[in-house]
């Protein structure tokens, strides 16, 4: 990686030996003659004044499991919808598996879990996946997936009656149907508790090793560090980074160091090359620095600071410091080049 | 567990715009499941039968080719019909509310098939309507030939298609979840007006009136079979204009809701 911490991250989705054990349930197809799972160019997408993509660019190849993370707002769930071809782009083209989504729907190629709605209450989970099943010319088996969805205990339940995970998770189950090559999530943990999160990911994770190329939409940066091979940040209905969790960590360069200093000198520690912001809470110092070193080196040697601790900064800095307004346009040059 | 994903093919498109047996069997237990609508459409019908239609006067008194007994039995069964259709249209609203409809353009169902597919429904739960209240009113001593029993309970139940594009006309236009909780007073006031449940008083500035709603032609023509008087063209063009004014609003609003999203 770039010392300078510029990081050339659109070479990363094109690397071929990105570490993916996915790959080994392929059965051989030659990987070169595929269409991308994904092609998006140029998308943009307004509603009147309302500028919610602008210009979006994006491939994912067959077999990646990328994250599109980004805070609300950012345009997300709309670039979702023309993927799915449930709602048209005001400009650009969306392809899917070479194809328009509407056909790659119909074919099976695609499918989503959707953040809410779109099941009817008095059906049973059984049902539900009986009905939707019967519309696709080849579908796995009922059985088949509401084992892999972890749900096949609540099969005969109703839908109304079934918690908010359990309802996510015959979401999931529905999407698993057509058996997809591409499979989409928007937000799909949105009000779930942390066991409901985890159980949903341990089922999407136990089926994306299969081999199957999954996008999801999330704001919540645990996810997207944890699931994705490849980070999709996006602000204002633009990509600003685009590569794995390391790199997008390290966009947002340097580390923090905290100390114990009663009666701190700030002034005298701004001084100091490259500490760039610092702050004071109660007896002590936080400074987020580009040059740890030296903040340490003055803090022990020059002053009565101890308990002296240096962190790297994590995903959730990252993705303030590529999200935030403050952001300079420059820096989203850089990183989306 | 390591069944390959299907990428190198195309796979097909499913034929019918996705409609399957499956999709018709499971939409019916849908309906049937909902206890509002199996009162109003099975249970109301035959009950409101027994208590216009069975005075033992009724039984002697003939109307046309058989007995009053018979005349209301036919009303009845053209009411139970006329709501079963509607309710079956109507349950889009409930389908839309729910984000039914939007799920269901992540799969190949065309919308056409959606719509053909609950056509379907409201012709099967009809002539469940018009059969159980035929059935009961067979065993309470009405009395008409075969042949206009036949006849009268085709007319009420295909006739009564054009409720299914009132319902979803409606289903379509209203946001409500409960679309049929609106209907239902409305549909009543309708039922009065087209004489199904006391004859209209030919002359009254109200009879007059009541010839122009929708479910006067309905009525009249349902039971032309049995009684052999009345004017069946005008009902026939009733049913004509009442019947293309609720498809051109369903296509309408069905136009609307696809293109929308």
């Amino acid at each position: 990686m770039p010392a300078d911490g510029t990081v050339d991250v659109m070479d990363s989705t094109l690397t071929p030996d990105l570490p993916s054990p996915r790959d080994s349930s392929r059965s051989g197809t030659a990987l070169a003659s595929r269409p991308p799972a994904v092609r998006l160019e140029g998308l943009t997408k307004s509603f009147g004044d309302v500028h919610a993509v602008r210009g979006l660019d994006l491939t994912i190849e067959p077999g990646e499991i990328v994250a599109f993370l980004g805070p609300n707002g950012a345009g997300k769930t709309t670039t979702i919808d023309m993927v799915l071809g449930l709602s048209r782009p005001t400009s650009g083209s969306v392809e899917v598996q070479g194809l328009t989504p509407h056909e790659a729907v119909a074919r099976g190629h695609l499918s989503a879990v959707m953040q809410t709605g779109g099941l009817l209450r008095d059906l049973t989970v059984g049902e539900t996946l009986q009905l939707v099943g019967s519309m696709f010319v080849d579908t796995r088996p009922v059985d088949e997936v509401l084992h892999r969805a972890g749900i096949a205990e609540i099969a005969d339940r109703r839908v109304g009656s079934c918690s908010g995970g359990q309802q996510q998770r015959l979401r999931f189950a529905m999407a698993l149907l057509p058996d997809p090559d591409l499979l989409i999530l928007d937000e799909p943990t949105t009000g779930m508790d942390v066991e409901g999160r985890r159980e949903f990911w341990a089922a999407i994770r136990a089926d994306a090793s299969r081999g199957r190329t999954v996008l999801f939409a999330t704001h919540y940066l645990d996810e997207a560090d944890a699931y994705a091979d490849r980070i999709v940040v996006v602000r204002r209905g633009r990509v600003v980074a685009d590569g794995t969790s390391a790199q997008i960590k390290a966009m947002a360069s340097g580390r923090s160091v905290r100390a114990t200093w009663p009666g701190a000198d700030l002034a005298q520690l701004r001084a100091v090359p490259g500490a760039d912001t610092t702050e004071q809470r109660g007896d002590t110092v936080h400074i987020h620095t580009t040059d740890s070193d030296a903040v340490a080196r003055y803090l022990l040697t020059s002053t009565d600071a101890r308990d002296l601790e240096i962190m790297s900064r994590g995903l959730e800095d990252a993705f303030i410091v590529l999200t935030s307004d403050e952001h300079s346009d420059d820096v989203v040059e850089r990183t989306a080049r | 567990m390591s069944t390959p994903i299907v990428t190198a093919s195309r796979r097909a498109v499913p034929p019918l715009g996705g409609l399957t047996t499956t999709l018709l069997r499971l939409e019916l237990r849908r309906l049937l499941r909902n206890r509002r609508t199996v009162i109003f459409t099975l249970i109301m019908p035959p009950v409101f039968f027994l208590v216009f239609g069975t005075k033992t006067a009724y039984r002697s008194q003939s109307v046309g080719h058989g007995n009053v007994t018979a005349y209301v039995a036919v009303s009845m069964a053209v009411y139970g019909a006329m709501l079963a259709c509607t309710a079956a249209g109507a349950v889009v609203s409930v389908e839309r509310a729910q984000g039914w409809s939007r799920q269901l353009r992540l799969t190949p169902l065309r919308p056409v098939a959606y719509v053909v597919g609950k056509a379907l429904v409201a012709l099967v739960t009809g002539l469940a309507s018009v059969v159980v209240v035929f059935v009961v009113a067979a065993f309470s001593h009405a009395d008409m030939p075969a042949h206009v029993w036949v006849e009268c309970g085709l007319l009420a139940w295909l006739g009564s298609l054009v409720f299914a594009a009132f319902g979803l006309f409606m289903g379509y236009l209203l946001p409500a979840e409960n679309v049929m909780q609106i209907l239902g007073p409305v549909l009543a006031v309708l039922a009065f007006a087209g004489g199904l449940f006391v004859p209209l008083d030919d002359g009254t500035l109200f009879a007059t009136l009541a010839k122009l709603t929708p479910l006067y032609g309905l009525a009249t023509l349902s039971r032309l079979p049995l009684t052999s008087d009345g004017n069946g063209w005008t009902a026939l063009l009733n049913i004509l204009v009442w019947g293309g004014l609720f498809t051109a609003g369903a296509a309408w609003r069905f136009r609307r809701d696809t293109a929308r999203v």
